[in-house]
């Protein structure tokens, strides 16, 4: 898929994410905006998936996301990669749906292996199944994304010391680098630079990219892939915009949970023009099938 | 009353230890994380036999779970090993979130739970863990009573599909259950039969139950001894025939009266079959550092303890 394509279906997974979340009238915007690219990089170009052998992980890269809260995002990309129906986008957040506020595993949702949401986890439970597909010699690979205010957390130190530990260069970790969180500025609620430098005292390949240019997220991703064999897993650290394609929202803090009003979805809508994707309530909305 | 004579002294987490070397044999999906207690748990021939599935994953509890979890979705059974403060208090939220609510297949093994834990007192001597496995939703708690039992449970629950709390001990125990390869998880064992009061115990009070049962069969009383090695699920049928047949129900548990076995007894009669109840336990305060069985004396855990607690159940029949 080129570039273009790609920028494409992340623009369209955009327009799902402020659609779902102004219906809702709740949720969190400013990330899953923010890692849109990443998510359409991975799922649309990057990683060997098929959601007809869903549950199973045979044969399948797996991905797991740590700050839970980005849930839209996530829900947006796998409804439109074909794991469930892309009108159940619309049921985000409301009750008896499958698409809880944050992801779960109890209502049977397809692609969502872990719940995640309370912190710090991601990290652990991925090298755990990174650990796995050592163990079985499963040449497929293992992705994980984290927030930036995430890594407050001690146990994603925890997990940055198994993971050299246990020589899972089967991994691929993102870190999403927007510089905001909650209260604000990361570097004022909890100082994180120099935060390569951190990752890599603790044994890691470490590659920085701008987190919005297709062409540095494949590179890196590629690059992360000539690291098998050395036991050295690799994070990525994506630089960010929180909120990225809406301006009046971007890099303020407060749209990391925030829901847009009615008035502020519809001008976002413009800011993020249609696709040929059409949006998921468009009886003529389409779902990518595959490489295939 | 049916003797059981002590096969030997032996701490239960030998036998945990001796069951994952068994299962380190038998189960190649069979995966252990240690937090740095490897000769503690036991698991010294694991690890020197299956290097490849056995993983230090250092003094980071947090991180052990997560990694648990991630190994079971990964197609492992992964069983996590340190002590019981460590394995739940220090976790919860971990356990909460990645393993109950996740439902991954994750086996929690804590050694060293309990006041017996001795000489290093309150920090490390876990008497809440109980109470909070059993709120989480999914969540199966076991605690063996002796250490042919805690062989038979490590065995069953490495083919029992879903999250598990194992409980076990450190101090020398009489070991006198048979080995059982038909382990039921759920199901309350009746060691003695009796009509005039039952005594619920789990874990090494379970060994106490059967010794004041036989101070007041001197005294002319019969007393019930369950055995209920699994906390949740409960076996509810065997608690309210306990009721109904005995009139009066004692439990015993090395865990604070609050949230443990007796609270969970207490919820069953009292919406089902109502009829007095004594509940021997740690009474809402912290351990100390001491011997195994002065602490148990100091704490209201001893022989003599749940004889007084028989007696009194006894006299508030109607």
């Amino acid at each position: 898929m080129t570039h273009s394509e790609l920028q494409t279906i992340s623009r369209q997974l955009k327009r799902d994410v402020i659609k779902m979340i102004t219906h809702a009238e709740s949720g969190h915007p400013g990330g899953s905006l923010g890692m849109a690219d990443i998510f359409t990089a991975l799922y649309f170009s990057e990683m060997k998936h098929d959601p007809a052998k869903w549950p199973s992980v045979e044969g399948q890269d797996l991905f797991f996301l740590s700050n839970g809260h980005i849930a839209p995002i996530w829900y947006a990309t796998l409804a439109r990669t074909g794991y469930f129906p892309l009108a159940e986008l619309s049921t985000l957040r409301k009750i008896h749906s499958r698409l809880q506020g944050h992801p779960a595993t109890k209502e049977g949702l397809p692609g969502i292996r872990v719940a995640s949401g309370s912190l710090g986890q991601g990290l652990s439970v991925a090298i755990g199944a990174a650990m796995a597909y050592k163990l079985d010699n499963r040449p497929e690979w293992i992705y994980v994304a984290m927030g930036d205010g995430e890594l407050n957390e001690g146990q994603i130190w925890e997990a940055a010391m198994n993971g050299p530990h246990q020589k899972v260069d089967n991994l691929i970790a993102f870190v999403d680098r927007n510089r905001l969180q909650i209260d604000g500025s990361t570097e004022v609620v909890k100082k994180l630079d120099p935060l390569p430098d951190k990752w890599k005292a603790f044994g890691w390949n470490v590659l920085e990219i701008n987190g919005h240019d297709f062409a540095e997220i494949l590179a890196a991703i590629a690059k992360a892939k000539t690291n098998l064999g050395t036991g050295i897993p690799t994070v990525i650290i994506a630089n960010t915009v929180m909120s990225k394609g809406v301006s009046f929202m971007e890099n303020i803090a407060k749209w990391h949970g925030t829901p847009p009003t009615k008035e502020m979805e519809a001008k976002a809508l413009i800011e993020l023009a249609p696709t040929e994707w059409k949006d998921y309530d468009d009886p003529a909305a389409r779902v990518y099938k595959g490489r295939n | 009353m049916p003797i059981y004579p002590v096969k030997d002294n032996k701490p239960t987490r030998n036998a945990f230890g001796e069951a994952m070397a068994e299962l380190g044999q038998s189960n190649p999906d069979v995966v252990v994380l240690c937090a740095d207690l490897k000769g503690s748990l036991k698991l010294e021939k694991f690890s020197e036999n299956h290097p490849d599935r056995y993983f230090s994953i250092g003094i980071a509890e947090a991180d052990m779970i997560g990694t648990a979890a991630g190994l079971a979705i990964g197609g492992k059974i992964p069983f996590t090993a340190t002590f019981a403060e460590f394995s739940t208090g220090r976790v919860y939220d971990q356990i909460r979130q990645s393993v109950a609510y996740s439902n991954t297949n994750v086996k929690i093994c804590a050694s060293h739970a309990g006041l017996t834990l001795g000489e290093d007192g309150a920090t490390h001597q876990a008497l809440e863990d109980i109470g909070l496995m059993r709120a989480l939703p999914g969540m199966t708690v076991i605690v063996p009573c002796d250490a042919n039992e805690t062989y038979s449970a490590t065995m069953a629950i490495a083919k029992f599909k879903g999250p598990v709390y194992l409980r076990f001990g450190r101090p020398n125990q009489p070991n006198f259950t048979e080995i059982n390869p038909d382990f039921q998880i759920g199901k309350a064992n009746v060691l003695n039969p009796g009509k005039d009061v039952t005594i619920i115990a789990t874990g090494i009070l379970v060994w106490k139950a059967l010794e004041a049962a036989e101070i007041l069969q001197a005294e002319g009383l019969t007393v019930r001894v369950i055995n209920i090695h699994t906390i949740k699920p409960l076996d509810v049928e065997a608690i309210v025939t306990a009721a109904k047949e005995t009139g009066a129900i004692v439990t015993a548990e090395e865990h604070q009266k609050n949230t443990g076995l007796g609270d969970a007894v207490a919820h069953v009669i009292s919406t089902q079959f109502p009829v007095p109840l004594e509940i021997v336990a740690v009474n809402d305060t912290f351990g100390e550092s001491g011997l195994p069985d002065e602490l148990l004396t100091q704490y209201g855990l001893s022989t003599q303890d749940l004889v007084k607690a028989a007696k009194k159940a006894i006299s508030r029949k109607k």
